[in-house]
């Protein structure tokens, strides 16, 4: 056998092996769904959304709304939250035009609207006295807008809050107030602490939604941001240092054992076992919390605005929406599906039907207002309806912002470099390496996006 | 022509749309992922396309990362092979020999590989590696020794341990194959001329298992090449655990610059095509003509 044939044998499992390796690296989310036809006649409409159990509530009732609109008729494409924001923006950034409604996190509205990739939808909403506009949230209203035009609509939002045991901070002879400070909740943590029993549960596991939620929210309150309003970054200034590695102490005092793989459903799961003295993370944990069925805390559970330092307030602010996109053939048809889903005679018929605590909280002011609500919620309704109300989205720290958000910068590049900086943090979580380093590749890569926009 | 030749251009013709099928499936990807590597395109900016040239090379020569994930994969992929080779050749052994229950341990020891690796990575997340409610804490707990954080850690070796516990059965599945292969009476022979069980098995059944050894190396690797599932679902990439995949991955779906990935991933092409070769030419006597002639 020559030389030449040899090669050609050996070259052949080594493309094989290179290729497999590409696809593996291609393939993810895979989009799926029916298609919508456009003209008059019966419509269908597409709508991708998050897996989250309101949403799955929407499903259920769509049939009141396809009743009262006979000629159209809603698909939901439910997805887990990465696999829908690969789909949506595959779909509507190659102008592929399959979903005519997509429930999007605020992160993503301001970008996708400077892209013109979502419908305007001010007019529509404005125009109808009865859908009443202003009884959305105002701070949840502004993280929708862009330039005072709404782009979504809130469906339910969320902001974050400190919760705690009542029985194991009273057996430690702690009390805390309303508004505590992050120096007073770290020592209680650390206080109650015990090989049974984790102080304080926060977030570790990487990621911009994971990990840079709170801590960004801690960073602020510290002082610090990741850009200043002329884009300039400040990840390795003294108060972003001081923040992370007072949530790190905090971490390795009195935190979850193994924080890089604790998130928001581990915490939850730890709490609800009652193996957790507090925990800082999001209002709508409390529903979950306050569940007899699910959790053995329920009752127990005292509520207290997210712990500042030298700011006023620092809970976070999320909320998902629905948006009509663009591309869609059914403009009209979208917008009332819209309509509908965010109403008022929606939580109404949410709370008749499916129960009261599955109202989507922290949507519309009206429904903290309805009886039934405020009684099934009294717990945590109306510390979440002051929280919501209270947070600022356009300045949540000490700079000045040139983006609307709190816990996230509303920049393409964002998800890229919060998700490496926290990846890098897992580092100093495990004590392979420093704060100072880390945060000094952090400023690098925060400098190079800040110098994109 | 003779009539020989004739049915062979035939043979060849006939050979021809399939070749071509097979041609434009693998290779439109590719030329594809050229297209894209030598443009500027973050999805969630599409006023900014356009030909940059080897502007995404420089950008993936000039930063660390793909050379440190290069770094990752061979570790990891590495050490999950030699793991899993080993411990199959140990439990194929092991199962080459007449016991009660036989099959029932032949077929529980495949099941890992037959578990999706997802569900694997679940598994292993939340029912093994738990720190408070996880069995192999629990196991260390039994002999004293201190709980593990295992994925803030020794997320590397976490991820190792999972591919280990599932190849280990495709490792052991194809070395069986090769164990049952052996001709009885060479073994009797080596009995009757004195050879204990070590010598018979270091001097007899090693030799006759390279080939073996060496096809199961390479499936291996090439399998897990692509490894993906348990980074993703229990390390996130962290520790030396992000792997060449996870890196692809992580520039087209978090950063969402296209472009950008798609140089890695040409990257990573050239890189295995060199390895590749080099390894199976140095390496593996199957692909050798001396492999192919004892057939």
């Amino acid at each position: 056998m020559t030389l030449r044939t040899r090669m050609r044998r050996a070259t052949v499992p080594a493309v094989l092996a290179a290729g497999a390796l590409v696809v593996a690296g291609c393939s993810g989310a895979g989009g799926g769904g029916g298609t919508s036809d456009g003209g008059d006649g019966p419509v269908e409409l597409t709508l991708a959304t998050v897996n989250n159990p309101q949403m799955k509530d929407m499903e259920e009732l769509k049939g009141e709304f396809e009743e009262a609109h006979p000629d159209i008729t809603v698909n939901f494409v439910q997805m887990e939250e990465n696999d829908l924001r690969d789909a949506v923006t595959k779909d509507i950034a190659t102008g592929g035009g399959q979903y005519d409604i997509v429930t999007i996190g605020s992160y993503e509205v301001p970008i996708w609207a400077q892209n013109e990739w979502l419908t305007d939808l001010t007019e529509p909403l404005t125009s109808d006295a009865e859908y009443d506009v202003d009884d959305l949230f105002a701070p949840v209203k502004d993280v929708v807008s862009v330039d005072d035009s709404l782009y979504a609509v809130p469906f339910y939002g969320e902001s974050s809050m400190l919760m705690y045991n009542k029985e194991i901070l009273d057996e430690a002879g702690i009390t805390l107030s309303d508004h505590p400070t992050w120096d007073e909740v770290a020592d209680a943590a650390r206080e109650v602490n015990s090989d049974d029993v984790t102080g304080i549960c926060l977030r570790g596991k990487p990621g911009w939604g994971e990990l840079f939620a709170p801590l960004t929210t801690v960073v602020q309150t510290f002082g610090g941001t990741w850009f200043d309003a002329d884009w300039n970054a400040h990840v390795d200034d003294p108060e972003f240092n001081e923040a992370v590695q007072f949530y790190v102490d905090l971490v390795k005092d009195a935190g979850p054992a193994d924080p890089v793989s604790t998130g928001f459903t581990e915490c939850l799961n730890t709490m609800t076992q009652g193996k957790a003295a507090m925990w800082v993370d999001a209002t709508v944990a409390a529903g979950m919390l306050e569940d007899p069925e699910a959790s053995e805390v329920a009752g127990k559970m005292g509520y207290a605005h997210a712990p500042v330092k030298e700011t006023e307030e620092s809970g976070w602010l999320w909320s998902w929406n629905l948006a009509v996109p663009e591309t869609t053939q059914n403009k009209d048809a979208a917008i009332e599906f819209v309509k509908w889903a965010t109403s008022k005679e929606y939580h109404q018929l949410v709370g008749e039907e499916l129960g009261w605590t599955r109202v989507p909280p922290g949507a519309r002011q009206s429904t903290y207002e309805i009886p039934e609500y405020v009684e099934a919620a009294e717990s945590f309704a109306p510390i979440t309806q002051d929280i919501m109300l209270s947070v600022n989205p356009t300045q949540p720290g000490l700079y000045e912002q040139s983006w609307t958000g709190i816990q996230y910068v509303t920049i393409p590049e964002f998800q890229d470099l919060g998700n490496q900086v926290s990846q890098d943090l897992s580092d100093v979580f495990a004590g392979r390496s420093e704060l100072g380093p880390v945060l000094e590749r952090g400023q690098q890569l925060a400098q190079e996006a800040g110098d994109a926009q | 022509m003779t009539a020989g030749r004739r049915s062979l251009a035939i043979s060849r013709a006939l050979l021809w749309p399939a070749l071509i099928v097979a041609i434009l499936l693998t290779q439109i990807p590719l030329v594809a992922t050229l297209y894209y590597s030598f443009q500027e395109w973050n999805l969630l900016r599409p006023g900014q396309r356009g030909f940059v040239g080897f502007d995404n090379y420089a950008k993936v020569l000039s930063n660390g990362s793909f050379l440190s994930s290069l770094g990752n994969t061979v570790l990891v992929t590495g050490s999950a092979v030699v793991g899993a080779t080993l411990l199959g050749l140990l439990f194929a052994v092991l199962l080459d020999r007449k016991f009660v229950g036989q099959s029932v341990a032949r077929t529980l020891m495949i099941t890992p590989f037959l578990v999706m690796p997802a569900a694997a990575a679940l598994i292993w997340k939340w029912s093994i590696l738990d720190f408070t409610y996880g069995m192999a804490n629990w196991g260390l707990s039994l002999v004293g020794l201190p709980p593990v954080a295992w994925n803030t850690e020794l997320p590397a070796a976490t991820v190792i341990m999972v591919l280990i516990w599932q190849y280990t059965p495709f490792a052991m599945l194809i070395l069986l194959a090769g164990l049952q292969s052996q001709p009885r009476e060479v073994l009797e022979a080596a009995g009757v001329d004195g050879a204990g069980p070590f010598r018979t098995f270091t001097w007899i059944t090693l030799p006759h298992l390279r080939q073996y050894v060496e096809i199961t190396v390479l499936l291996a690797t090439i399998l897990l090449l692509q490894v993906f599932d348990p980074v993703a679902i229990m390390t996130n990439g962290t520790g030396g655990s992000k792997t060449l995949s996870y890196l692809l991955y992580e520039r087209a779906f978090i950063g969402l610059e296209v472009g950008e990935a798609a140089a890695y991933g040409v990257m990573t092409v050239i890189v295995t095509i060199i390895v590749a070769m080099v390894a199976l030419r140095t390496l593996f006597k199957v692909f050798s003509e001396e492999g192919l002639m004892n057939r």
